[in-house]
């Protein structure tokens, strides 16, 4: 379907958590697009104003002020000068009605561009039951711009918004605040400079990149090779300022705000005292010691909801995969596109799909967070631990939820403005002990780990499963710190953050965001993810090994054996052939409807033969699937992989199901299960028993206790996830952070697990 | 006196910025000499600190606060 260019765009504009998403939503239904700026993870929300398919709405993100700060904030003020897209033709600006003049701070920057602005007083309801009541006719005399009071929450005022937004109003003329008249008097001749040295900028753009030019190092660099003339007089200028004691850095701040504060001390009137349920609220959830408290105990319930409420839907996700995987096998069975498609497409994309509950979970109660305005809160409460790490307070929780899965932690960074912190959190997430990880650690702590409890408390057990998890913790620390120290120099990021007010969440747009969110790792990561495990496939299966002859031999002893039980079994039938007959013919009241012993025993017999035929043809299967393993291409690197992991203490075997582990980390179970030929169920009891038995030539135990705990370090630290790569080369752009990913997680992995082994052998605990 | 000083429950209002480092962003935020700020509470471990400024709360770290003077209202 061709999309027509729009008669009309129209930008919502305005502070973060004013309700943009929310009015936008009311005013283009749920038909929208979203799509990513070019070359940046922030969002680009756009569709059509319901009943007027003409016009374009784009929810534009949010920003406080038009000096950029933030991604976010450089996206916002690049749309609406229309260095991105064309401009657009009106902007709304959505202010909150509880916090006027610092909403107004943001709408009177985009005023001063010589668009159509429109106003959206939001929230109205909120300031009223917090007994504040706004005169937007007073508004709209004093800043010139239509002012519409509303509540987008259920679409108060929303036809009069779509009246204004139909026939816009005149873009605002003259600007009504005064800048300090020293800076003032300098601003037109370095206007006349800017124009005369670029010619193309826009005349109604040239104050404000004057003014930002002036206030800000990062608005000035930009124009030094474009205009070197007009970057240095704005540098012998500001040292003029300097000079005179004139304070140029702030002087549009204080220029707007002292225009701003007397409009809406004016158009306001406190009825009561100033809202104080969010600060009740705030007086428990951020107390000195019930606040860490209350935080602590929600994570544990998130967790816990997660952990134990996906597990069922994580069952059925699997037996799906496996429902649909026989399904398809039999087609054609043992047709090379039916392993294909079973063994390498299904197989690896339902490695990542079983993690779909868990992700929908956590995007359902991150999302809750966000809406609720508690996620300031957990930030404003781990901040000081944090930041002793190079982090901020904002990076706890996509650190926190790389425990269930380090793909939504990667998402959630998008929250933090900061772009370094951004990528330090990003970087260091996937060491956080995701859930993939625990069945390796439960199959090998369950095999190797005594189950002594220590001091008659604590079992070895638990005590080894919790140190996995502190690990991956204090290692992702270290990691931040280092990252910080040696990659990201400079000065460390100030920290302001706004403390909003609670509010009610609202459960379809939790759930809404929750799916979409879900819905870009299935796809991008889903792309990926399909590609790879078919190579992965590829790499098992080929080349084709013939089964050894000694097989063909084996299969037929056991074939033969079979013949032989069932020739017994009929022989004793035989011999009572009449007794069968008399059987059958008997009431079987009488004694002569009892079965001769014999009969029984024939039974007993025949069924025996099937049975054990049954389950030695298996065990032959296994056997041939490992001998094919060994044979192929991945049982080709692990043994090339053999001699730079024996200073680990692995094997070629362990090797193998590291290569194949690189998929997802939980793909190392059902690879040894092929290869100890006990099948491929994860975790099962025959695996840990050849695990423990298996030997080198030489005698000695391939997996000693101590080979076990180098393996487990192995896997705290090392990146075995094509689904994290994936998505951190989506959230970062490049894939140059991903590939530092895997090099530094795998080096650290390496080293870490041969300090274990060649220590522990040192210690003599070889 | 700086902002960082004022102890929680403390008003006071802001008279000036100690050098050219003071971040723009928090006097964007509203925080302007003769503006009145007040430490609602500092975090459970003591940082950052929880202000009001204009009928809203923002949140920034003493180092930050640190930068900004001001004169504490009597009681
Ligand atoms: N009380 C009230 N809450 C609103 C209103 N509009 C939006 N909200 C809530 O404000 C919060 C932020 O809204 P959102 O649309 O995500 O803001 P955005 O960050 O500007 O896109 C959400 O919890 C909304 O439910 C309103 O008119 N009244
Ligand atoms: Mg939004």
């Amino acid at each position: 379907m061709p999309d027509e260019a729009p008669r009309l765009r129209v930008a919502l504009a305005g502070n973060p958590n004013v309700g943009k998403t929310t009015l936008f939503n009311r005013l283009t239904g749920l038909r929208q697009k979203v799509a990513n700026y070019p070359g940046v993870t922030v969002e680009r929300k756009s569709g059509k104003l319901t009943g007027a398919p003409d016009v374009e709405v784009i929810d534009l993100p949010g920003a406080y002020s038009l000096t950029p700060r933030s991604m976010d904030e450089r996206i916002a003020y690049d749309m609406l000068i229309g260095r991105l897209e064309r401009a657009p033709d009106v902007v709304v600006c959505i202010v909150d009605a509880g916090n006027l003049e610092r909403n107004l701070y943001v709408a009177s920057q985009i005023m001063d561009l010589g668009l159509p602005v429109i106003i959206a007083l939001n929230m109205v309801d909120a300031a009223v039951s917090s007994g504040l009541v706004i005169d937007a006719n007073k508004l709209t005399a004093a800043l010139g711009v239509p002012v519409v009071p509303m509540v987008a929450r259920r679409g108060e005022g929303l036809e009069e918004l779509r009246t204004h937004i139909l026939s816009p109003p005149p873009a605002p003329g003259g600007r009504r605040w005064l800048l300090m008249d020293a800076v003032q008097a300098r601003i037109p001749a370095l206007e006349a400079m800017l124009a005369e040295e670029v010619p193309e900028t826009r005349a109604e753009h040239r104050f404000t990149d004057v003014l930002r030019a002036l206030a800000a190092d990062e608005a000035l660099e930009p124009w030094r090779e474009r205009a070197p003339r007009f970057t240095a007089q704005v540098e012998v200028q500001r040292e003029a300022f300097a000079q005179r004691g004139i304070a140029w850095r702030h002087a549009e701040v204080s220029g707007r705000y002292a225009w701003l504060g007397p409009i809406v001390e004016e158009a306001s009137t406190r009825v009561k005292g100033p809202a104080t349920f969010s600060d009740r609220v705030d007086s428990i959830v951020t107390h000195r010691v019930v606040g860490p408290l209350f935080f602590l105990v929600l994570l544990a319930l998130i967790f816990q909801a997660i952990f134990s409420w996906a597990t069922p839907a994580m069952d059925l996700v699997e037996a799906g995969v496996a429902w649909l995987s026989s399904i398809v096998q039999s087609v054609q069975p043992g047709h090379v596109l039916m392993d294909l498609l079973t063994d390498g497409v299904i197989a690896g994309v339902g490695n990542v799909v079983v993690f779909l509950p868990q992700i929908l979970l956590l995007f359902f109660f991150l999302g809750l967070m966000e809406d609720t305005g508690y996620m300031a809160r957990s930030a404003f409460i781990m901040d000081r631990l944090m930041k002793r790490v190079g982090l901020s307070g904002g990076s706890v929780l996509p650190l926190l939820s790389s425990f269930a899965c380090a793909i939504p932690g990667i998402m959630a960074a998008r929250t933090l403005d900061n772009e370094r912190d951004r990528i330090i959190t990003i970087m260091v997430a996937p060491l956080m002990s995701c859930s993939a990880r625990l069945p390796v650690y439960t199959l090998f702590i369950a095999a190797f780990i005594p189950q002594e409890q220590v001091l008659g408390v604590v079992g070895f057990q638990g005590l080894a499963m919790f140190s996995m998890y502190l690990m991956g913790i204090v290692m992702a620390f270290v990691a931040a710190g280092v990252l910080k120290t040696f990659v990201f120099k400079g000065p460390t990021s100030y920290f302001v953050m706004e403390l909003p007010p609670y509010r009610r969440p609202r459960m379809k747009q939790v759930l809404w965001r929750m799916v979409q969110r879900s819905k870009v790792f299935f796809v991008r990561a889903g792309k990926i993810i399909f590609g790879l495990s078919i190579v992965l496939w590829f790499l098992a299966s080929y080349p084709k090994v013939p089964p050894a002859p000694e097989m063909e031999q084996a299969r037929e002893t056991v074939r033969l054996e079979r013949e032989a039980a069932l020739e017994e079994a009929r022989a004793l039938a035989a011999l009572h052939v009449a007794d069968v007959a008399a059987f059958f013919a008997g009431d079987g009241v009488s004694g002569e409807g009892e079965l001769h012993p014999d009969l029984v025993q024939a039974r007993v017999l025949a069924e025996l033969a099937a049975d054990h035929y049954e389950a030695k043809l298996d065990s032959l299967e296994h056997v041939d699937q490992a001998h094919q393993i060994r044979g192929s291409l991945i049982g080709y690197f692990g043994r090339f992989l053999e001699p730079v992991m024996q200073p680990l203490g692995f094997d070629w075997k362990i090797s193998a199901g590291l290569v194949t582990a690189f998929a997802a980390r939980e793909v190392i179970i059902s690879t040894l299960g092929i290869i100890y030929s006990v099948g491929d169920e994860a975790g099962s009891v025959a695996l840990r028993d050849a695990l423990k038995a298996d030997r080198y030539p030489d005698g000695r135990l391939v997996f000693t206790p101590l080979v076990a705990v180098s393996l487990l370090v192995f896997f705290v630290f090392a990146l075995q996830c094509m689904s994290t790569l994936a998505i951190a080369r989506r959230e970062t752009n490049t894939w140059r952070w991903p590939a530092v990913m895997w090099l530094y997680m795998t080096a650290l992995a390496y080293f870490a697990a041969l300090v274990v082994y060649q220590g522990g052998q040192l210690l003599g605990f070889g | 006196m700086t902002l960082k000083d004022l102890r929680p429950g403390e008003s006071g209002m802001v008279s000036g910025f100690h050098g050219q480092s003071t971040p723009v962003r928090l006097m964007e935020m509203g925080l302007l000499p003769g503006t009145e700020v007040k430490v609602v509470r500092l975090a459970p471990l003591g940082d950052p600190m929880d202000l009001k400024v204009r009928g809203y709360h923002f949140s920034i770290r003493k180092a930050e606060a640190a930068h900004v003077f001001v004169k504490k209202a009597a009681i």
